[in-house]
């Protein structure tokens, strides 16, 4: 990339942007996973890829979890840089085994004499009705298994920078992105800049309530804070970015200065990733909490297909709005 | 489809090395079932007493630089590998001097830089990978083999179906050895195999398949050599069939209820590859006795090495888990 203009991407042509880039510098990335070939993936994120870099280092497989995943795990043991793309996060289950017993332990069970530097790209979200079989938001199982990272971005900015450090990192990752963000588009720096692992972002500063969100609910807690800020509540958002290795340190410091506490996914509340967040902070700023943790996330069904259900499951701005200011003890009416 | 025919003969001096790894690996494992019994080694443990004939026929057969995948039964392959008893033992003691320092055991035995990429205890498990290894070796144009060893109840897993199917549509460098002992566990071949000829699951994926008497040594190791050789010119993967025998339970200590009675006293005498080896290399009873006792010299020095090694502190289990 030339010039000195901040250019826009999108999130999509951000991911693109970090895979095609890694693959330009380094003959060892690659990439491979279902229909992202000629038709450019499922969700568009790599098109135009096949025709830059050729069907060796852009590999179409079959239908096949097992193996796909499989395959980049023997591939980067043996010190490629594959980056597999599994085409809904639903689909993850079908590869669990070879993520959770073999990418995740290989390196360990070792004794440490190999490494694993892989990169599993996946995506979902609710909101344009797929049902309950694409769309889950599955980070918490593998925030659960020792041997894996787990990155989660929310923005154009995040997504590059962050990417090209899973891409780097010599573990493997689990890289999720989030289906309706894919569009949202932003001014990028010129060069791609990478983002360290384990560093979360404040997205807005605030005084009175901290909102630790992730994926879309990022957004959504933005559009809260604003809201609350009519209100005369202050709110703090900070995006942990990485959701293993997680950086405590940020959230819990945001919290020991607002007093009060948010966790906001939309994946379902119970056993959710905001669970080991509120567990993190009641631990460590236990004697700076004024209320309650409060915790936003889908409720404890798989997404219906109705419109009206699903916008009913999952969580929007208005109960990270209520959340807020419960915690400042009003009703958010 | 294309054919793999075996080659050449082998010299009497190789055989009678095989000879000495198939007996090493042989006293290792009784060994291995004795301190097993006598509460001196953790977890639980498989042994291939019977099967030592694929494991070196096939690993001698390998060159510099190629690799392994193992399974929950590995003590014979990681031998045959080249890693040292000692290093096996002691890993199977817990030790840090053990191949993968504890971390591992039995059935997670690693020898990285000796090309062993690990023994896995998910039936299946390991396959995805070998392809993933043989896909990097053809991208970087190297005249590396992937291999993985498996058993026949691995072939009604879907990671040995997707594995194939991947396998042979990009024509990887890959040798998928089956090592069909007839017993998944303790179930039989009729009641977890619908047909009897498991080459008929490489042919349903296009694979040039080999199917060799797993308790000849000669005849494992000529198909292995012609097996890799395919693969490593470029022309795609084989699947190795080896029909072997698991002289013993499925784990130390299995009272085998499931064997019909005679079976093993049967195969004991008519299908040990030790007792064919020696046949046919017309030993006598002083040149093995000699080779005996260099076996078993070599596996009680392991022991002592192992006993003497040196326990992990607990804290050390935090260690190793990301690079």
């Amino acid at each position: 990339m030339g010039g000195g203009d901040m250019p826009e991407l999108s999130y999509r042509e951000a991911v693109r942007d970090a895979l095609s880039q890694a693959m330009r510098r380094d003959g060892d990335v690659f990439i491979m996973g279902e229909d992202i070939a000629e038709m450019g993936g499922s969700m568009g994120v790599t098109q135009g890829m096949l025709d830059e870099f050729g069907p060796e280092r852009v590999r179409n497989t079959p239908i096949s979890e097992m193996a796909l995943v499989g395959t980049a795990i023997g591939a980067a043991i043996q010190g490629m840089r594959p980056v597999a793309e599994v085409m809904y996060e639903d689909f993850l289950t079908l590869a669990a085994e070879q993520i959770v017993n073999q990418a995740a332990k290989h390196r360990y069970m070792s004794g440490g004499q190999l490494k694993v530097p892989l990169t599993i790209r996946t995506q979902g979200g609710a909101g344009w009705s797929p049902g309950a079989q694409h769309a889950q938001q599955l980070e918490a199982w593998f925030v659960h298994i020792p041997g894996l990272k787990v990155l989660f971005p929310s923005t154009p900015t995040d997504v590059r920078g962050l990417l090209w450090s899973a891409i780097y990192d010599d573990n493997p990752v689990v890289f999720f992105e989030h289906r309706t963000l894919y569009g949202l588009k932003e001014d990028v720096p010129d060069e791609l800049e990478p983002i360290p692992i384990g560093k979360a972002r404040v997205h807005r500063d605030g005084e009175d309530v901290t909102v630790i969100a992730t994926g879309r609910l990022v957004h959504e807690s933005l559009a809260a804070a604003g809201q609350a800020e009519e209100d005369g509540v202050s709110v703090e958002v900070v995006d942990p970015r990485t959701l293993q290795p997680l950086d405590e340190e940020t959230i819990v410091d945001s919290v020991k200065k607002t007093n009060r506490a948010v966790v906001a996914h939309e994946a379902v509340t119970r056993m959710g990733f905001g669970a080991e967040v509120a567990a993190v902070i009641q631990h460590q700023a236990f004697d700076w909490l004024d209320a309650p943790v409060e915790r936003v996330g889908a409720k404890f069904v798989p997404l219906p297909f109705a419109p009206v259900m699903e916008e009913f499951v999952v969580p929007h701005q208005a109960e990270v709005y209520e959340a807020i200011m419960r915690t400042v003890g009003r009703n958010g009416d | 489809m294309a054919k793999v025919e075996k080659k050449g003969s082998v010299s009497e001096e190789l055989l009678r090395e095989f000879f000495r790894e198939m007996l090493l690996i042989r006293r290792f494992e009784e060994k291995v079932e004795e301190r097993f019994r006598a509460g001196e080694l953790p977890g639980f443990l498989h042994v291939a007493i019977g099967q030592e004939a694929c494991a070196v026929g096939v690993c001698r057969a390998l060159e510099e630089g190629d690799v392994i995948a193992s399974t929950h039964r590995a003590h014979g392959h990681t031998l045959a590998k080249g890693t040292h008893p000692n290093e096996v033992m002691a890993e199977l003691y817990g030790k840090l001097e053990g191949t993968s320092h504890g971390y591992g055991g039995s059935m997670h035995l690693y020898d990285v830089e000796r090309g062993n990429l690990g023994a896995n205890a998910v039936v299946g498990g390991g396959l995805p990978a070998t392809v993933g290894a043989a896909l990097a070796f053809k991208m970087r144009d190297e005249p590396r083999v992937a291999v993985a060893f498996f058993g026949d109840g691995a072939t009604n897993i879907g990671t040995f179906h997707e594995s194939l199917n991947l396998a042979q549509l990009w024509q990887v460098p890959a040798v998928f050895v089956c090592e069909n002992n007839h017993w998944a566990e303790s179930t039989p071949a009729k009641q977890q195999l619908p047909i009897e000829d498991l080459t008929e699951r490489a042919a349903a994926y296009g694979m040039p398949a080999m199917h060799v008497d797993g308790q000849e040594i000669e005849e494992v190791y000529a198909s292995a050599v012609a097996a890799l050789d395919h693969a490593r010119g470029g022309r795609g993967p084989v699947f190795l069939l080896l029909e072997t025998y698991r002289l013993t339970g499925h784990y130390v200590g299995d009272p085998q209820v499931y064997r019909p009675k005679g079976e093993l006293q049967e195969l004991r005498e008519t299908q040990d590859p030790i007792t064919k080896l020696r046949e046919k290399l017309e030993l006598s009873d002083e040149e093995f006795e000699q080779a005996d006792r260099e076996a078993h010299e070599l596996v009680e020095a392991s022991v002592e090495f192992a006993k003497a090694g040196t326990d992990p502190r607990p804290e050390d289990a935090l260690k190793n888990l990301y690079a």
